[in-house]
């Protein structure tokens, strides 16, 4: 294995900040009240805040979206265990 | 509502029945690598779902992200990195597409993993991320420099797990998911620790339990530093403690067989989405959460939190518990005015002292049958 397969410091920081941003439209009008919205508050841009609202919604949504993992089989055979260890009686 | 696992989907890269006997019969013609005890517990912790949404250890576009953005390449929350460090005279033969059979030190198989990708990383860069320094007098710190050249990433299937002398307190995800359900809870708060437990935890634990239908105890089994409680005192205590004070029903009591980091917040955020994944909507956070020394604020591990709104669990803060003379009771400072000279703290290290001393701690600070059960030991602790 040769060592120039190791970056450098630069080269990492490159690739972490590649892909990181893409752009996305909002009205001008919105855009001017999150700007006004977020004076004096933790976040740095318009975009940060954009960011943070976006994915908290997004994971609410994603949450909404429920799937059951196990079969029935799966539950009786983990239900079995619980009993064997005292967990359940 | 028990929360989705973190990504959505509790993974399962456990292998078994025929395809694992065949497998097996395979793995004395592949090439082998051999992992450490801290490895083989975390290829367990990712074939049972514990570190969901991951499949194996991170290639290098999650490796970074997770330094520069605490986050996967997908976006999702994720603040430790999970890598499998390898020396570059081990892999010599080795390429990106090839599968290895990751072995324990005693050559056993464990799991196979599908190599995606071998790269280099600069260990100041993953020190300074992570621990936000690179002192190595910080354990966590110490461990990165001590790391092989090279890290390997790509999926991982169980073939074998290791030994574990705690059988009868593990758990993991798809077990703890039903066992809530089972027991009718909704909300769940996780508690972790790595300590025997005090009064100051066990009134942590209550306060919770006002609010929640029941508590998930997860003590943490692993690598600690020297002076920490051993693990079996730990389990031995709060067995002690659930019998004698806790109703039955409200508490359960599992393990996570991982090693402490020490990464103070963004162990925080890693032990939350852990305990999303065994099913708890609550996670309690400290006030120095898997901090070590002066590296960290106080609180900080609380803050961290305001930078994650996906996260999927909810993180709760308390203020620090302590025992008030003029009150007569535990409280905290949003419930007792009186001063600091009424307040006896729950130090840890006091405790530690005391136990070393072979005293029993006071009642209002431990549980004399907890004090008792740890007195037993020679020695309580990790040297």
């Amino acid at each position: 294995m040769s060592k120039d397969i190791i970056p450098n410091s630069k080269e990492l920081k490159a690739k972490a900040r590649r892909k990181k941003y893409t752009t996305v439209s909002i009205p001008v009008t919105l855009y001017n009240r999150i700007k006004n919205l977020i004076k004096d508050t933790g976040f740095t841009s318009v975009s940060d805040y954009v960011t943070y609202v976006l994915r908290e919604i997004v994971a609410m949504h994603e949450a909404a979206k429920s799937e059951e993992p196990f079969t029935p089989e799966d539950v009786e055979r983990i239900k079995r265990k619980l009993k064997a260890l005292g967990y359940l009686d | 509502m028990i929360p989705r696992p973190h990504g959505g989907r509790l993974i399962n890269r456990v292998i078994s029945g025929r395809r694992r006997e065949r497998l097996l019969s395979e793995v004395k013609e592949m090439p082998l690598i051999t992992v450490s005890d801290d490895i083989a517990v975390d290829l367990v912790n990712i074939a049972r779902g514990v570190f969901s949404p991951l499949e194996g250890f991170m290639v290098q576009e999650d490796f970074l992200n997770v330094l520069y953005e605490m986050r996967l390449a997908n976006d999702l929350p994720w603040t430790i990195p999970i890598v499998l460090d390898v020396d570059p005279a081990e892999i010599i033969d080795l390429k990106e597409g090839d599968d290895v059979v990751l072995v324990d030190t005693n050559k056993r198989p464990l799991a196979i993993l599908y190599i995606e990708e071998i790269y280099g990383y600069k260990k100041d860069e993953f020190a300074e991320r992570v621990f936000k320094t690179r002192d190595k007098k910080h354990p966590g710190v110490f461990r990165v420099y001590q790391m092989k050249e090279l890290l390997m990433g790509g999926k991982i299937e169980l073939l074998n797990e290791p030994p574990n002398p705690f059988e009868r307190y593990t758990l993991y995800p798809a077990e703890t998911r039903v066992l809530f359900k089972e027991m009718g809870w909704k909300t769940i708060v996780g508690f972790q620790t790595r300590n025997a437990p005090h009064l100051g935890h066990e009134y942590i634990q209550k306060t919770a339990l006002a609010f929640a239908d029941g508590i998930f105890i997860n003590p943490l089994i692993g690598k600690k530093k020297p002076g920490d409680f051993k693990d079996e005192v730990i389990l031995k205590a709060y067995e002690v403690l659930l019998s004698h004070y806790y109703p039955k029903k409200v508490a359960v009591l599992a393990i996570l067989r991982t090693w402490m980091r020490y990464a103070g917040p963004r162990e925080a955020i890693f032990h939350a989405i852990i305990r999303k994944n065994f099913g708890c909507t609550h996670f309690v956070v400290g006030r120095d959460h898997a901090g070590v020394g002066n590296y960290y604020r106080p609180y900080e591990a609380h803050e961290i939190f305001k930078e994650f709104p996906d996260l999927g669990i909810t993180p709760i803060f308390f203020r620090e518990f302590f025992y008030c003379r003029k009150c007569g009771g535990i409280v905290n400072e949003k419930t007792c005015p009186h001063g600091d000279e009424y307040r006896i703290r729950f130090s840890g290290s006091k405790i530690r002292e005391m136990i070393k001393q072979g005293k029993k701690p006071p009642a209002y600070m431990m549980r004399p049958e907890v004090a008792e059960v740890i007195l037993k030991w020679n020695n309580p602790f990790v040297e």
